[in-house]
């Protein structure tokens, strides 16, 4: 067989059986209630995280306004399921499309922009986004849309996670995927090879935007609630910290990012207010210590241990 | 046709006293990233413990307003030049990404600390002044909305003169122009970095005492929206030029006043980003700003 599908077998059978492992412990309630919340919430901050990774990591585009995209699929997928009564399915696809369809409008005119410019544009944008929701009477304004159904839960978090994870792969090794990773080394030398760059740029950021807006309605559907102080730029921040942390443009790096990270407000909600006080000096001392992230550019693999080891040896 | 002039007037003495505040805040962001093209995110919250610090001169010293003023500008200039020392200095050859979020890990330091030391709820700034009003024909202006004019006039000029006409503005001038030219002519860039930070800090913590006495209201998350926003208006104006930023923030507190006098007071921050928008799709550089071509 192909080794790319080897690969592709031996990763579905390990999500299988974490799958396997993990619904075990919630239904023998060893995991309770509490952990239970933030396993789910690890998955939709993989999602965020891996299709952020998508535009700023292999893309390179720098783009902190996620929670705007986040919050376009959060609304919408309420929408369709609480005030049209339609099933939870058909919200998730709504969601995920009208973020991206968003996200196309966006991107077409601001990916122009460059760099420290780009990202300021995002930041903007995405507080636009949220503003205009806040001041929407039909989806609850300032108090938020409430009375949401909890149709999440961590079965199907789990798996949309990872069907998003592999076509986030697929789509890195494909031919548009390689033409982003080209932009992202150099813009014009990709341009002088006759890639049409903000074809490509706008492909990344509109799927990234679409993802958004499926971890979006995921997540507006497991909080009972969407309320638009969730959504500012904070959480934008959040996802930037997530990728940045694990590496830019390292998908295994994105994932332990968002797990980290989860991980650790989790256990500091013991201590409200330490809480974020350790979490910005953690967020400084790893920055420091390590400004390309855990894992610099490259996948978490056996190989990288193995030139770990040289090195240490 | 008399009323809406007199409000659009109106609007407008609220929006440039608002907009002093912006351009003085915008000051040192523009010359922070003019200087090591670094969006310093917790700029704003400098500006926030500047208005604590000039609350604390002000109930627990016991101090008016001139003296509290430059107490809170000290305190902020150290503050600045501490954050610079051991979150930013060691970063200055990092990815570029990753000091950002030092940058976003210090605002996040300076705000929670924050909490944790004066608590999340909202002080009361004292009244420093009697407030009164000045009745000029329809138009309404207050002693505060005049003191933070003549404060933020006062502070520009100051600056201005440091950076066009002392060593250490000179010193400036050329790190930001070319740091490593500036390095081979044997200027200390590490200092010259440092007094960027001290002086924009300081302007900050003016515009955070000036807000106090603006709004009556301070709190240790006020910082977030008014840093954001001179950020707009430093690129508004072509971000690392000083004039710029001034102009920057004037534009964008009226902007502002007219869109929350006018439209509703819950689009006024929409307004500030759809600014920005605009002005980096239509001129990216700023309004002051040369336009510089991509070399291969």
């Amino acid at each position: 067989m192909d080794p790319i599908r080897k690969f592709d077998l031996k990763a579905i059978i390990a999500c299988i059986l974490i799958y396997a492992v993990v619904q075990g412990l919630i239904a023998v309630e060893v995991i309770g209630p509490f952990w239970e919340l933030n396993i789910v919430l690890i998955c939709i901050n993989i999602i965020l995280a891996v299709s952020l990774n998508l535009i700023n990591g292999y893309t390179g585009q720098f783009s902190i306004g996620h929670a705007g995209f986040m919050a376009v699929g959060a609304y919408t997928g309420a929408v369709i399921t609480v005030k049209l009564g339609l099933p939870f399915a058909l919200g998730l696809v709504v969601a995920t499309i009208s973020a991206g369809l968003l996200g196309f409008l966006i991107g077409l005119p601001t990916l122009r922009l460059d760099g420290d410019y780009l990202a300021i544009a995002t930041l903007g944008l995405g507080e636009i986004i949220r503003i205009c929701i806040l001041n929407i009477d039909y989806v609850g304004g300032a108090s938020g849309l409430m009375g949401i159904p909890r149709f999440t839960n961590f079965t199907v978090a789990f798996w949309l996670m990872i069907a998003i994870i592999f076509f986030i792969k697929n789509f890195k090794n494909s031919a548009p995927g390689r033409c982003c990773l080209a932009i992202r080394e150099n813009e014009i030398a990709a341009d002088t090879m006759g890639i049409n760059t903000t074809k490509y740029k706008v492909m990344a950021f509109t799927l990234g935007a679409s993802f958004a807006g499926t971890a979006g309605c995921l997540f507006s559907h497991y909080f009972f609630l969407a309320h638009p102080a969730t959504f500012t730029f904070m959480k934008s921040f959040d996802i930037l910290t997530m990728v940045v942390l694990g590496g830019l443009g390292s998908m295994t790096g994105s994932i332990c990012g968002a797990t980290l990270l989860t991980f650790i407000s989790a256990y500091l909600s013991d201590f409200p207010e330490w809480r974020m006080v350790i979490y910005s000096v953690t967020m400084i001392v790893l920055m420091l210590r390590r400004p390309q992230g855990l894992f610099g550019s490259e996948e978490l693999s056996r190989k990288m241990f193995r030139l770990g080891g040289r090195q240490n040896g | 046709m008399d009323t809406f002039f007199g409000q659009l007037c109106q609007q407008l003495i609220n929006g440039i006293s608002l907009g002093s505040i912006y351009a003085l805040i915008a000051l040192g962001y523009t010359m922070i990233y003019g200087i090591i093209k670094l969006i310093n995110f917790a700029h704003g919250d400098i500006y926030m413990l500047g208005a604590y610090l000039g609350f604390f001169a002000t109930t627990a010293l016991g101090l008016s307003f001139f003296p509290a003023i430059i107490f809170a500008m000290v305190g902020a200039a150290l503050a600045g030049i501490i954050i610079e020392r051991v979150a930013y200095r060691p970063m200055r050859n990092a990815p570029r990404i990753a000091i950002l979020i030092t940058a976003i890990g210090v605002s996040f330091f300076l705000e929670y600390t924050m909490i944790l030391f004066v608590s999340p709820q909202p002080r009361t700034f004292p009244s420093i002044f009697a407030a009164t009003v000045y009745n000029m024909g329809p138009l309404v202006m207050n002693s505060q909305q005049l003191v933070i004019l003549i404060s933020a006039i006062i502070l520009m000029t100051v600056l201005t003169y440091i950076v066009n006409k002392t060593k250490a503005g000179k010193a400036m001038r050329a790190v930001s122009f070319d740091a490593d030219a500036a390095r081979l002519m044997g200027i200390d860039i590490d200092r010259v970095i440092s007094t960027t930070f001290a002086l924009g800090s300081a302007l900050a913590a003016a515009g955070g005492v000036l807000v106090g006495v603006y709004y009556n209201s301070i709190d240790p998350l006020m910082g977030m929206m008014p840093g954001l926003k001179a950020f707009v208006a430093a690129v508004l104006g072509g971000i690392g030029i000083i004039p710029g930023a001034m102009i920057g923030g004037i534009i964008l507190g009226v902007v502002e006043a007219l869109v929350s006098g006018f439209i509703s007071s819950t689009f006024r921050d929409a307004a500030a980003f759809a600014i920005l928008i605009l002005i980096l799709l239509y001129k990216p550089t700023g309004l002051l700003g040369k336009n510089v071509r991509e070399k291969v």
